[in-house]
């Protein structure tokens, strides 16, 4: 057991907090599209200094960075407290995808507009009717005349209105079990088949969108893996949205706290017996979040892919923030009813945290069934 | 960044576990516990392994290894509920190759890694008392440990009395030690630290095994025609054992990796993993016994040991509470910025 860095480790670790603290771009613009072109400013910045997809493998424009120094760049990047990358979605999910299942002219002609941030990716993959049952998805593609025609609705989009690229699953085999007929796109946003419309949340933000799609054209050459192998490769690109969260989202909710420490220093409450227990509380999931993801790490390095217990810290995340926002709130007393407070905000936000990117009962399933070997209730 | 024992690490815990699951059948830990007594040969097979010195320099005549191998073994003792004095006269070995003079450890260290001479460490609160001494019956040397100072006392002359606790796996005592014996005047806070973050890796072994049990039981039992892991209510209930099990694991490994390798983060560390660990063990026994059902609340089925071992556990060198308000204090914003500094 040995949880110190390597020097390696320490002097990329020590680059990059330097680099940080010399380019952090500042604090999001307020507005939507001002907050957008901040944020692809960033992601030039970030490609020019070799950080953009930095976990890809070195032919394809990124560093092959190890696991540690993923871990580590998460860290530092919430840290910073800098912003995510533009296209975050396109270098987390898209991109690892491409390169996985991808064929030689499918890599030449979308990854590297991926990291300079030129084309956004989106995500279609939920649907209306098809959330936490994925593969129920009923949005379908017919070939026609060498291409694809796509009819159907898809939900949640974050970056529909500026996307270039969409990863699209869609059904191309109605009659196959429904995990079999399922097929990966790269579709073109660009056209009028598809329409967007901003999906307002319960912080009025339009963080998401809805995707109306009527037959949508996608050329054969945009299918990713395969016809009929859809669902596999939606399932790598889940992995990996979860694999590389658990150490950054520890250090984000890190920052929260602090701040929380702050605010009840400040309302001078930090002495109250009843808040001195939840806050020490709170100091400890937020520690054994970043425990419990270095753990984890350490065995995904040793076995080479991401296992089920990647789902815990996803899960503990969201908890913790919820929790931590919610006493937040509390110490700020009648002035948590007040809009314009940022912990207000937060609060409000933080209920997402135990839906999106998987919902916390999906996650204990995944726990029960892939670790525990509980049997199914399906 | 390796999260992990070493190969010599691991094969210490597998010979344990192996070793404990031998000699402590649940039938033999039941025998015992309902005796309210230990298993003298096992224990005496584990002092020829050099056992409870694993920990102790070897100059005082133990193995010279760390805290991550005491844990390594505490973890096992707890999975096996094994009824030995181990945990008290580790606690007092660390406290006293802390805080002892070179004569005090001179005298003491060499029978309490060997076992001939076992100690205990008690945490003296009001009047002068220390409530709750694991083995402090049979053990030959008593630390007592209080707000204004810490005492070294041999049993003869301390007042102890047994008394009955729930915990029928391990024996306990009150000890009124006064003013005998002779001070110990070193900084015990690694000492006491380090023996918390051996209950919290006990207490990891229990949580370990009820949950086993659960899932066991849960997959095997059928209500309405299927098991009944098989519905959310129960299968996430597993699931939230697993959360805090393993929760309460990578706090007490970190904890008793911070006691060899970084020092100056152990405090903070231990009552980390002291406060999960023991809220954990609680939670995650209660929550098997649910489980069970009413199968659970009988004596005839062994969970309440576990269940009872965890609840004493929890009291043990310091409550969730008490470790909770150290971590406030140990951890207040001031600190927090001068350590990321």
């Amino acid at each position: 057991m040995d949880l110190t860095l390597s020097p390696s480790e320490q002097v990329f670790r020590d680059e990059l907090r330097e680099w940080l603290a010399q380019n952090h771009p500042g604090e999001d613009p307020p507005g939507d599209d001002a907050q957008f072109e901040h944020r692809r400013a960033w992601q030039g910045k970030l490609f020019e200094a070799g950080y953009a997809g930095f976990s890809w493998p070195k032919e394809y424009g990124g560093r092959g960075a190890t696991l540690v120094e993923q871990a580590l760049f998460g860290e530092e990047m919430a840290r910073a407290k800098a912003p995510p990358p533009v296209n975050i979605l396109g270098m987390v999910m898209g991109g690892p995808v491409v390169i996985t299942h991808g064929s030689d002219q499918q890599k030449e002609r979308w990854l590297r507009p991926i990291l300079t941030g030129e084309e956004i990716w989106c995500q279609g993959f939920s649907e209306p009717e098809s959330g936490s049952d994925l593969a129920s998805l009923k949005t379908k593609a017919v070939k026609s005349n060498g291409e694809w025609l796509v009819t159907g609705q898809k939900v949640w989009t974050t970056y529909a209105h500026k996307a270039k690229w969409c990863m699209l699953v869609a059904r191309t085999d109605p009659d196959a079990p429904k995990h079999q007929g399922l097929t990966y796109f790269i579709m073109d946003m660009e056209q009028d088949a598809v329409q967007v419309r901003p999906l307002h949340q319960i912080t009025k933000e339009p963080e998401f969108n809805e995707l109306f799609m009527e037959e949508a054209r996608i050329p054969d050459e945009y299918v990713v893996g395969g016809v009929g192998n859809g669902w596999a490769v939606a399932i790598t690109t889940l992995m990996n949205e979860r694999a590389g969260l658990g150490a950054s989202s520890a250090a984000g909710v890190r920052i929260a706290l602090d701040e929380l420490k702050q605010l009840a220093a400040e309302r001078g409450v930090d002495d109250d017996p009843v808040i001195k227990q939840k806050l020490a509380q709170l100091t400890i999931e937020v520690e054994l979040l970043r425990l419990n993801s270095w753990r984890g790490l350490t065995q995904v390095m040793k076995r080479g892919v991401p296992g089920p217990e990647g789902s815990l810290p996803k899960w503990q995340w969201g908890e913790i923030n919820q929790t931590l926002t919610e006493l937040a709130v509390d110490i700020l007393g009648e002035e948590g009813a007040y809009w314009e407070s940022r912990w207000t905000y937060r609060l409000l936000r933080s209920r997402a945290n135990s839906i999106e990117g998987g919902t916390t009962e999906i996650l204990k399933n995944i726990v029960a069934e892939r670790v525990l070997g509980l049997p199914k209730l399906r | 960044m390796n999260f992990d024992f070493s190969d010599d690490q691991q094969a210490i815990k597998r010979t344990a576990k192996e070793l404990l699951a031998e000699r402590f059948k649940m039938e033999r830990v039941r025998e015992l516990a309902e005796a309210g007594r230990y298993d003298d040969a096992a224990w005496d097979e584990l002092c020829e392994l050099g056992w409870p010195g694993i920990f102790i320099a070897e100059e005082h005549g133990g193995q010279g290894l760390g805290t991550v191998e005491l844990i390594i073994l505490m973890e096992e003792l707890g999975y096996a509920l094994a009824p030995l004095p181990f945990l008290s006269n580790a606690a007092a070995g660390l406290v006293l190759d802390a805080a002892g003079s070179d004569e005090q450890k001179e005298r003491w260290l060499p029978g309490i890694a060997s076992g001939e001479a076992r100690g205990t460490v008690g945490i003296v609160k009001d009047g002068g008392e220390a409530k709750l001494v694991p083995d402090a019956d049979s053990a030959a040397v008593i630390l007592l440990l209080g707000h204004d100072g810490a005492r070294i006392v041999e049993r003869g002359e301390a007042d102890v009395e047994r008394v009955e606790t729930m915990d029928t796996t391990r024996r306990y005592a009150r000890v009124q030690g006064g003013d005998a014996g002779e001070p110990l005047e070193g900084d015990r806070i690694p000492g006491i630290s380090r023996a918390a973050v051996a209950v919290a890796a006990e207490l990891t072994g229990i949580c370990q095994r009820a949950m086993e049990m659960a899932v066991e039981y849960a997959r095997d039992r059928k209500q309405f025609g299927r098991p009944i892991g098989s519905y959310q209510a129960v299968s996430h209930r597993c699931a939230q054992m697993l959360l805090e099990t393993e929760g309460a694991r990578s706090a007490s490994y970190y904890a008793a990796w911070c006691g060899d390798a970084e020092p100056e983060t152990l405090p903070l560390a231990a009552c980390m993993a002291k406060a999960y660990a023991s809220d954990a063990g609680w939670g995650v026994c209660t929550s098997a016994l649910q489980v069970h059902g009413g199968i659970g609340f009988t004596w005839e089925h062994d969970l309440h040991f576990f269940l009872k071992r965890a609840k004493v556990d929890g009291m043990l060198y310091g409550s969730a509470r008490e470790h909770r308000d150290a971590v406030a204090d140990l951890s207040a914003p001031r600190e927090t910025a001068a350590s990321a500094a």
